[in-house]
């Protein structure tokens, strides 16, 4: 079966199987090999897509990541819809589903397209002028039509069933480009024997020399020749080869970002494969041969169906073997286009004219296609093209002025010059240099380890581009460090193509400025004039009022053409308008593949205990601190949440509770100095805390406000156990070793992170010590012997421990440490005494309860970074007598001192059912008018079943002033009374914890 | 993605591996407390901020877990050097 | 000033566009101005703005090294919201949002605000008592926010992923229905031409290269490229560059600058109704009026002016995106850029006089300056008219440092326990 555009024994496909393929629902075949865009003009189909604004019929501008119009959704299943794919990219696989965007109802009848009637009011920015009145409009009536209006492609419905793949990559040279300047420069680094990574964005390698007909190199056919360069390179084991592999970024310090695109060319589903891989190569040295991009040329209505570029219609001839049509005209300013005229004449396509803006070519090139037969029309412009749907005719007329003539065409090439590709240049922050003899930025100074060879470097001679590549690849070589003495002959050219010259803008002679500049978002000529006369001068402006080069193709086509018309309104020289930046990515990259594997439970790691097996075999419902997963509470069968907390307060008031502590943070602190540094780190005094004894540890960040706090045990002269907030054992580790490395290295310390070696069992209730005593080897843990606030080591079950007595709820309690590896063992020994003595299981939020019922803070709640020791009636911790430590000179500041602060209290609500929700505001005077006058807020609120109320801590200005007053809560609905009381509710004595 | 020498270990490596730690060369005083109030802003929240050489600290947190400093390029973010903690502020005239 | 109007775009359809006058003048500078505003970002030329209208002070240079409205103004996520903790921040955000609500007329200049709504995810416990906390502090401030549930939340925003299996569940959120984006773009511009109109002379590609200042101290004028200008005063608006700024007249800042980078998507249909914010997994997105997806990720974590940043930040805010929205894995990145944000100790502004007479600074906001840029702008401009701050600014002080009366956004979030 053979396609009506495909034509016998062109190209490079060859034989290659049949790939059926669905457009908008209608069937066609193509050719493995094949594009979406060649398969479809093969079947002689151009209209493909509708542009933005005016919703205008739109074909293929080109063959590559340039493409600006013909963009396509591919839907392989109902969760693997790409949106905005160009057809132009996009490799065709047989059962390949197609679909055009941005029209309705269809993409040849598109009502959208009533917006081009109206595009006379549609000009650059007119947005910004109108949409005003009245006012409420905008969002209920305008902003909505614009959105909809707007956007291409639609979003896939359903989440992604794909995944993704990441690699890290180091090589002494990096190319990218594969094209004949690429291939060269990564031989020539190769041989020298290099670790070469060459990559390059198409299926094959070979760039330009997919479509050039007259290159030969070392007397081989260019294309032929780019293979077997390739297969000399595939045999080397210091050769990494990529293709479908796009270089869109390039970063600090050599690291090139790349998209490898896996199974996009392939049916699938394939869910062993990742749909694309990121490559992030640290490169000692980069060789740039991302070659160039041809531009079009800019007439009034060069955007039908049908009109593309000359290296486009090429492309699909030479490569794909298809034809663009049957009956082409040519239009350029340049020679390249002769060229596209004289392949189709060969391949027995109809050539209408050459349309030439200048008024006397020169060159062999023009003799070939004068020698062929094919009209040129010298010092002619095109005013204007014909068709509906497709182009079906060009208008002629002499650049001077005169008749203007109507030639028929089905399909048009046209060529306004090439454009060298800077763009990773400019990424890696080289300054560009404007060449005014040939009208374009080529790479000026360099930033980085990095050399451009072949088209983006400006080299239009093959002859001299293959040594250039050539050396530079041997230079890189040098450069990486690697030794050689392989001085190999350069590939030589035995002929070559010349395309040099072009122009920018619109031509000279064409009166009509409606002429595309940027046509996905239907950036005409016209506009940007309009831009440079509203005040816009600089391009950036001009960029971002006209929106030219913002679309998906991000200007590729149309930034200096753009860049030229607004030169020119301004009367002004290229380089004084400026060029805009080049950012990342080079074309469009997917989400997932930057992503990569850090989704769902990869998203962050999540930290478990040694016990949370034990937990999540007992029904345990768990709450995420920071990454730890910690068990929350034990609901048993039927209990709702609240009904499990009662209990658990309750039981361990009564009996006892166990509760996992491990995520606890902990640090050991030895050295000859450890006190010294403990000192210097905490508010307390520590030299004179006896070994074997606890304290209760603050620490402060230099500006005075409390930064973590914990429990210390000494357990020996030299040797602190220090634990810390679960979220802050990192921080405060940090925060230790900047100040002993950099502020104290006088100090002998050594600071090790414990967190993960020790779990940590704490047993608190009055029967605690009935329930640990069988299980103790070692340690007399009588009152006695072991008081409230001290630490012992020796065995538990069999294993060591470091045994504290301390409690974090007001009763008599302990915590055990064990090894981690023994945390589940030890645990279940301890819940089987525990159950003995009735004691029950708890989680944080019994916890929380329990420590705020006895008005114990947390960091984190009751303080929020700009809290003070005093503000949360802890003064008593800080060290009367020290001279210095962390924090000192901060709190001596005049509003850390002044009275009014906040400081920490107890509620009680009036109605003693009444639970505060926690960051409630506090007012004195309810009936104010808003703004209130806020007093404070509820940092922690629960109902106590202890107490049989509800209980709250609060940070309220002056607050220990005001205990005995009455406050006000004002809720949504209602005002909730309180009364300010001492933060304690529960046996204020302090008797239980000897109890 | 920066790549970082670091003095100790004495191998560039990624920055994911170290941690920022703000401007170097700033000395907590010993006589901290008899500093007036506006000594002691100058030394715990005034900063350089130098658009060109900044002289700061990283560590290495994931590795070796010393402080170190450096001299970069806040421009190019160019690194010029790195050094040991505690060392003097290196002369860079020759470098750049 | 001409008028923009529906009318004036069809007056204008029938003569080809031909008869729209410039936006703003680009005059030469003088020799001598009233005020000289150092950066012409949305901050300066709202500032320049209200000097001229509404302190009748038209004498004004706005001096910009670049393109006015290229700095932050012109690559920020342009989100709009006032549900902050503290009076003081309450109070100059919802000023903003006042004025933004009315700004396009004002300017007579469509900035396309659009109250949108707001939304900020909650994924644990702490996230939602901090949430509450903000709730209740901004309602009785006259500040809407409002919780909603997950479902309530995916309501407001269907793609949302409120899945429980998601490595962070979204446990509810904040909503200011109020909040929203604003066209970046125009803001500048329409400043920019308003002030214009009012006589300020906007001065671009003019860089500032010292600041002139008598013996006695106080100020005499900028040295810039294009030549000195004398000045009676100076407004400093130079965001990530402040530092660089003020040292020139020797006053040295509590400051550091970062890169914060962010992305937009390929422009896709209308799917993402709102602003969803999220602190926890650190990521910003909302949809332009274009259909592009506007990301916003985290700062660097060194200080930098390199207006990039490494690609393992937009890689943790693009995990963070397709957690949060696992719908947009195969949306692709169009663009990705960098700003320098400039930010203080307790990551709230400096709106302030300065040690030095006739020196007033405006820099300090970090990441989210462009939400106050028309009040920011406005109580600015009265306390440079004034040489006294506006009540809305007087405690967003140079001096707070000094004395420790900060103004701790960051800290009120707070960290987890």
């Amino acid at each position: 079966m053979t396609a009506p555009y495909r034509i016998a024994g062109k190209g490079h496909l060859g034989t290659a199987p049949v790939a059926r393929f669905t457009f908008d629902g209608k069937s066609y075949a193509g050719l493995e090999g094949d594009t979406l865009a060649s398969a479809l003009l093969a079947n002689g189909v151009h209209l493909v897509g509708r542009s933005f604004k005016y919703h205008r019929p739109r074909g293929f501008l080109s063959s590559g990541v340039e493409e600006p119009n013909a963009l396509v959704g591919v839907e392989r299943d109902a969760a693997r819809t790409t949106p905005n794919v160009r057809a132009t990219v996009q490799e065709l696989y047989d059962g390949l589903q197609a679909v055009s965007q941005n029209r309705w109802p269809s993409l040849s009848f598109d009502v959208g397209a009533v917006n081009n009637l109206g595009s006379p009011f549609f000009s650059a920015g007119f947005y910004y002028k109108t949409f005003m009145w009245p006012k409420a409009a905008w969002k209920h009536l305008y902003e909505p039509f614009i959105r909809r209006a707007a956007g291409l492609g639609v979003a896939p419905e359903q989440p992604d069933p794909d995944h993704y793949a990441a690699r890290y990559e180091h090589c002494d040279l990096l190319v990218v480009g594969g094209g004949v300047a690429g291939l060269t420069a990564a031989l020539a680094a190769a041989e020298s024997g290099a670790r070469v990574v060459l990559v390059d964005e198409q299926p094959e390698f070979g760039g330009s020399l997919r479509f050039e007909s007259q290159t030969r190199i070392d007397g081989q056919d260019g294309w032929d020749w780019a293979q077997s360069a390739v297969h000399r390179l595939a045999g080397m084991d210091n050769v990494r080869l990529l293709t479908r592999t796009t270089a869109f970024g390039y970063h600090a310090q050599n690291m090139v970002a790349m998209i490898e695109r896996v199974t996009e060319h392939l049916p699938g589903p394939l869910p062993d494969l990742p749909r694309e891989r990121l490559w992030q190569v640290r490169a000692k040295q980069v060789v740039l041969a991302t070659g160039s991009i041809e531009r079009h040329m800019v007439f009034p209505n060069n955007d039908r169906p049908g009109i593309m570029l000359a290296s486009a219609g090429r492309t699909f001839l030479n490569h794909f073997g298809v034809a663009v049509g049957r009956n082409v005209g040519i239009y350029t300013s340049n020679d390249s286009a002769y060229y596209a005229a004289i392949d189709l004449k060969k391949a027995g396509v109809s050539v209408a004219a050459i349309i030439d803006v200048r008024d006397n070519p020169k060159s062999a090139i023009v003799d070939q296609a004068r020698a062929l037969g094919i009209e040129i029309k010298a010092g002619h412009v095109v005013s204007g093209s014909k068709g509906h749907l497709r182009v079906s005719a060009m208008i002629v007329k002499p650049r001077g002025g005169g008749a203007e003539q109507t030639i028929a065409v089905d399909a048009m090439l046209t060529s306004s010059g090439w454009t060298p590709s800077v763009h990773l240049f400019s990424q890696s922050r080289g300054k560009v240099a404007y060449d005014e003899a040939t009208q374009r930025f080529l790479p000026g100074t360099y930033a980085q380890a990095c050399v451009s060879v072949g088209a983006c470097n400006g080299s239009d001679r093959l002859e001299d581009l293959l040594i250039e590549a050539s050396q530079a690849g041997r230079g890189a070589a040098q450069a990486a460090g690697v030794d050689h003495d392989a001085a190999g002959a350069y590939p030589e050219a035995s002929a070559a193509e010349v395309w040099t010259g072009g122009m920018l803008g619109v031509a000279p002679g064409v009166e009509d400025k409606k002429a595309f500049v940027d046509f996905q978002n239907d950036v005409t000529a016209k506009d940007i004039a309009q831009a440079v006369r509203e005040g816009m001068r600089s391009i950036e402006h001009v960029k971002r009022f006209t929106t030219n080069g913002m679309a998906t193709d991000q200007g590729k086509t149309s930034n200096m053409h753009g860049l030229a018309i607004a030169a020119e309104v301004l009367g002004k020289p290229i380089p004084e308008v400026g060029l805009t930046t080049f950012r990342q990515p080079y074309t469009p990259v997917t989400f997932g593949a930057i992503a990569g594997n850090a989704r769902g439970a990869l998203f962050d790691p999540t930290r478990r205990t040694a016990i949370h097996s034990w937990a999540e075999e007992h029904g345990a419902e768990f709450e995420d601190v920071g990454q730890w997963k910690r068990a929350w509470y034990f609901p048993t069968a039927g209990e709702d949440m609240q009904a499990a907390i009662n209990r658990e307060c309750v039981t361990v008031r009564q009996n006892a509770g166990i509760f996992d502590a491990s995520t606890l943070g902990k640090i050991e602190v030895v050295g000859p100095d450890a006190a010294t540094f403990m000192e210097l780190l905490y508010t307390n005094p520590w030299q004179k805390l006896e070994p074997g004894r606890c304290r209760y540890g603050i620490m402060l960040r230099e500006d005075g406000y409390v930064y973590d706090d914990g429990v210390v045990g000494r357990l020996a002269a030299d040797r602190f156990h220090v634990t810390t907030t679960t979220g802050g054992a990192a921080r405060v580790l940090h925060h230790m070793e900047d100040y002993l490395q950099t502020e104290f290295p006088h100090l002998k310390v050594y600071l090790t992170s414990i967190s993960e070696q020790w779990a940590v069992i704490a047993v608190q209730g009055p029967k605690s010590r009935d329930i640990i005593a069988p299980l103790v080897e070692g340690i007399d843990i009588s009152d006695a012997a072991m008081p409230h606030m001290s630490v012992r080591e020796g065995k538990i079950c069999g294993v060591p421990t470091r045994l504290f007595r301390m409690s974090f709820t007001g009763e008599r309690g302990f915590e055990i440490n064990v090894p981690a590896d023994y945390g589940r063992s030890v645990w279940e020994a301890v819940w089987a005494e525990g159950k003995k003595h009735g004691a029950c299981a708890y989680g944080t939020e019994t916890m929380h309860v329990l420590r705020a019922e006895k008005g114990y803070i947390i960091v984190g709640q009751e303080t929020d970074g700009t809290a003070t020791p005093d503000d949360v009636g802890l003064a008593w911790a800080i060290g009367k007598a020290k001279k210095d430590f962390v924090g000192i000179r901060g709190l001596q500041r005049q509003d850390l001192v002044a009275p009014g602060r906040k400081q920490l209290v107890g509620l009680r609500t009036k109605n003693s059912t009444t639970v505060l929700e926690e960051g409630a505001q506090l007012v004195a005077d309810p009936n104010q008018p808003i703004p209130m006058k806020m007093l404070g807020h509820v940092t922690s609120s629960y109902w106590s079943e202890n107490c049989g109320r509800s209980i709250a801590l609060a940070m309220v200005e002056g607050g220990r002033n005001r205990i005995g007053d009455i406050l006000y809560v004002p809720m949504p609905d209602n005002t909730i009374e309180v009364e300010v009381t001492e933060p304690i509710f529960f046996d204020e004595k302090g008797e239980r914890l000897n109890g | 993605m920066l790549l970082i020498r670091c003095p100790y270990c004495e191998k560039d490596l990624p920055e994911v591996e170290f941690r920022h730690a703000g401007e170097a060369h700033l000395v907590r005083p010993s006589n901290i407390t008899e500093m007036s109030d506006a000594e002691f802003e100058g030394y715990f929240f005034i900063r350089q901020n130098p658009k060109g050489i900044v002289f700061e600290r990283w560590r290495h947190v994931h590795g070796c877990g010393r402080f170190f400093n450096a001299a970069r390029d806040s421009v190019s973010d160019k690194f010029l050097t790195t050094y040991k903690a505690g060392e003097p502020k290196p002369v860079l005239g020759d470098r750049e | 000033m001409r008028k923009y109007s529906a009318f004036a775009i069809a007056r204008e359809a029938f003569r080809g566009h031909k008869g729209w006058e410039q936006q703003w003048r680009s005059p030469e500078p003088k020799a001598e101005y009233d005020v000289v505003i150092i950066g012409a970002g949305g901050h300066g030329l709202a500032t320049a703005y209200y000097l001229a209208a509404e302190h009748g002070i038209t004498n004004v240079a706005v001096v910009e090294k670049g393109w006015l409205g290229g700095g932050n103004t012109g690559r920020n996520t342009t989100i709009i919201r006032s549900n902050y903790l503290y009076d003081e921040s309450a109070g100059i955000y919802d000023h903003a949002v006042k004025l933004w609500e009315n700004l396009s007329q004002e300017l007579n200049y469509n900035v396309m605000f659009s109250p949108r709504g707001v939304m900020m995810l909650a994924h644990n416990i702490h996230d939602v008592q901090v949430f509450q906390r903000h709730i209740h502090a901004n309602r009785l401030n006259g500040v809407d926010n409002e919780w909603l549930t997950p479902e309530q939340a995916k309501e407001y925003c269907p793609p949302l992923n409120i899945s429980k299996d998601a490595r962070y569940p979204v446990l509810g959120a904040a909503l200011q229905r109020r909040g929203g984006t604003a066209r970046h773009d125009a803001v500048a511009w329409g400043y920019a031409r308003a002030a214009s109109a009012r006589g300020v002379d906007i001065i671009q590609n003019c860089e500032v290269t010292g600041v002139r200042r008598a013996a006695a101290g106080h100020v005499e004028g900028v040295e810039t490229t294009r030549g000195f200008m004398r000045a009676k005063k100076i407004g400093v608006v130079a965001a990530g560059h402040s530092s660089v700024i003020m040292q020139m007249a020797d006053v040295r800042m509590p400051l550091e600058s970062y890169p914060l980078q962010a992305l937009v998507s390929e422009p896709i249909k209308p799917v993402v109704p709102c602003v969803v914010m999220s602190n926890t997994v650190h990521a910003y997105i909302s949809q332009s009026d274009k259909g592009e997806l506007v990301i916003g990720a985290g700062t660097d974590q060194y200080t930098s002016y390199s207006q990039t940043g490494g690609l393992h930040i937009l890689q943790h805010t693009l995990d963070a995106i397709c957690e949060m929205f696992p719908i947009f894995t195969r949306m692709k990145m169009l663009r990705s850029w960098g700003g320098v944000v400039d930010v203080t100790p307790d990551r709230s502004p400096i709106l302030s006089k300065t040690p030095v007479q006739g020196l007033y600074v405006n820099c300090g906001w970090g990441t989210g300056g462009f939400k106050a840029t028309p009040g920011s702008g406005h109580v600015f401009a009265h306390t440079i008219a004034r040489d006294e701050p506006h009540k809305i600014n007087a405690g967003f002080t140079l001096e707070r440092f000094r004395t420790g009366r900060l103004i701790d956004e960051a800290a009120a979030a707070a960290v987890a326990h």
